[in-house]
């Protein structure tokens, strides 16, 4: 982290969104700076405003109020230098893997042959080669999450968000993707930005760990400086993450009263 | 998932071994352990029995019932019931034989099965596109859709002698009537399934840096195929009501004449020898829509292709 420079900043960011003559909020005052290069984790629990979150980083909904700025410019829509694997699968049914990795190239109006190469190269980098042409229903859950992977990083994009990519998977697929993720990222100087529910797996991937009580509200906001690479078994251990893993429980249960 | 090739997990160019130099342990592993977490091909031998077995069996079965019920009927006509009301198999057999000698099972079947695709095609492509754009418009939709379920709750024969005064009793009138038909089956089914596409692929097109071009070609066509293919599936024999209706209504040609002028003189298997013919014509067409099902449904769950 050597350019400590802000990407990605949210101000006074509010969502509500309105029913007959009531407005729920999702979301209150939220600020955020991510910098350059970083891997921020966003732990907090189920309807704590993440989603929203994102959707809102991503450029997907608009605020009701507040700004979301990336590289210095205010964000209307989306960005394909930003990159966002959601929760639940978005890879086209009626594409067979490999054409669902050249989408975003295809729609950039790249060349058909170049297409297939990168998409190609991909696939082999998530573990997939040899799977391009099956449709998404064809593979396990584990192996349409690398697909997607794939079709994010297909874009290129410079800054990633997460929202819980992996909290469907089982717990060993899990580590499996994660220590992937780590090893796709490093180096990359992407940023991420990578929401989850797991204290675990907040503290094991990010550099900086974002704890958000109910409607966004930031309870902890800590660096983490756990020596990389990093493995769940040794961490287990390790007393600084025993110490932060500890703060962070208390955070969250403090974050939801 | 009979006839499908069977292929190595691994690409052509032998995964693993193009492995880059810098972390081949990662890369290995990486491998192996796709191969044992994900779904794996092997070749199967299996018999012809155990391929075509059920096919078969189905098939053998449907051909007893038609026979069991063809001579059950030619066995009891004449003494259970009277010739003059279900006639005979054999009788029909013998008419269609006659007709198709001079020629009027072949002029008469030209005319409908003309009617029947022209309508067709004529109200799935306007209900298609009808559906498509609609739907694709909200407000639009919201606006036009009571209006379009109280036309379509209108009995299409109700529309026959309109159409007579509007069209006159020629072949148009059928082939609209037909179409009216349709129309109104594949643009609701259409407009279904362009709403009912999924906001998470929109969105990931979105994210993507795609259009409202992109967006609509790239999902919500393919998306609403489905929708649009039921439209199309449920409408053939609706096409066929349509012109059937129309040459009952008012004509002099077409196989709705035929049942008619047969009835007349009281030549029962006439009719029901026209009822064979509208049947055929009906089964293949239905034979037709499902090849093209089948080719647009290729992503689909085997099990929901029914």
């Amino acid at each position: 982290m050597s350019v400590m420079t802000a990407v990605l900043s949210a101000e006074k960011l509010t969502k509500q969104f309105t029913k007959d003559d009531s407005a729920i909020v999702a979301l209150r005052d939220f600020d955020l700076t991510v910098e350059e290069g970083s891997f921020v984790t966003v732990l907090g629990r189920s309807g704590c405003g993440k989603s929203t979150m994102l959707n809102l980083l991503a450029g997907l909904t608009e605020p009701s109020a507040g700004v979301v700025s990336y590289r210095g410019e205010k964000l209307t829509g989306p960005d394909i230098d930003i990159g966002y694997l959601t929760q639940s699968d978005t890879l086209m049914p009626w594409r067979d893997v490999q054409r669902n990795v050249e989408m975003p190239l295809e729609i950039r109006g790249v060349k058909a042959e170049e297409r297939r190469r990168t998409a190609a190269g991909l696939l082999q980098r998530v573990g997939l080669a040899g799977f391009g042409k099956h449709y998404p229903r064809e593979l396990s859950g584990g192996m349409r999450r690398r697909a997607s992977l794939a079709r994010m990083l297909a874009g290129t994009p410079r800054t990633l968000l997460m929202d819980e990519p992996f909290g469907a998977l089982d717990a060993q697929l899990r580590t499996e993707l994660q220590e992937e993720l780590l090893r796709l990222w490093q180096g990359s100087g992407q940023t991420v930005v990578f929401v989850t529910h797991d204290i675990e797996e907040a503290l094991l991937l990010g550099d900086r760990i974002v704890v958000l009580g109910g409607l966004g509200r930031i309870v902890a906001d800590e660096e983490i400086t756990l020596p990389r690479p990093r493995s769940v078994d040794a961490l287990r251990v390790d007393r600084e993450f025993v110490r932060l893993h500890t703060a962070m429980a208390a955070a969250l249960k403090e974050g939801s009263s | 998932m009979t006839g499908q090739t069977v292929r190595p997990a691994q690409g052509p160019d032998g995964g693993a071994t193009n492995a880059p130099p810098d972390r081949p342990d990662a890369e290995h592993r990486e491998q192996a352990e796709t191969a044992a977490s994900g779904p794996v091909r092997i070749p199967v031998q299996r018999t012809w029995w155990q391929r075509h077995g059920s096919t078969t069996t189905v098939w053998s079965l449907r051909l007893l019932l038609v026979v069991v019920l063809l001579a059950g009927w030619e066995a009891t006509a004449g003494s259970l019931f009277d010739i003059t009301f279900t006639s005979k198999p054999s009788a029909i057999a013998e008419r269609l034989g006659e007709w198709s000698a001079d020629g009027t099972l072949w002029t008469h079947s030209w005319v409908t099965i003309q009617e029947i695709v022209y309508g067709f095609l004529l109200g799935a492509l306007a209900g298609a596109l009808a559906g498509f754009v609609l739907a694709s418009l909200r407000t639009a939709y919201r606006v036009v859709d009571p209006f379009m379920m109280a036309l379509y709750s209108i009995p299409k024969v109700a529309l026959a002698p309109l159409f007579i005064v509007w069209f006159g009793i020629g072949m148009h009138m059928k082939v609209l009537l037909a179409a009216a038909t349709v129309f109104f089956l594949v643009f609701l089914n259409t407009a279904a399934g362009v709403r009912e596409v999924d906001r998470g692929l929109v969105d990931a097109v979105r994210l993507m840096g795609g259009t409202r071009r992109d967006i609509a070609l790239k999902v919500v066509l393919p998306a609403s195929m489905t929708g649009v293919l039921t439209g199309l599936k449920v409408a053939i024999p609706y096409a066929l009501i349509g012109a059937v209706i129309g040459e009952l209504v008012a004509s002099n040609q077409g196989l709705g004449y035929l049942i008619n002028d047969a009835a007349a003189q009281f030549d029962t298997a006439g009719v029901f020898a026209t009822l064979v013919v509208l049947s055929v014509v009906a089964g293949l067409l239905n034979v037709f829509v499902g090849l093209i099902g089948r080719r647009v449904n290729r992503w689909k769950p085997v099990e929901s292709q029914g």
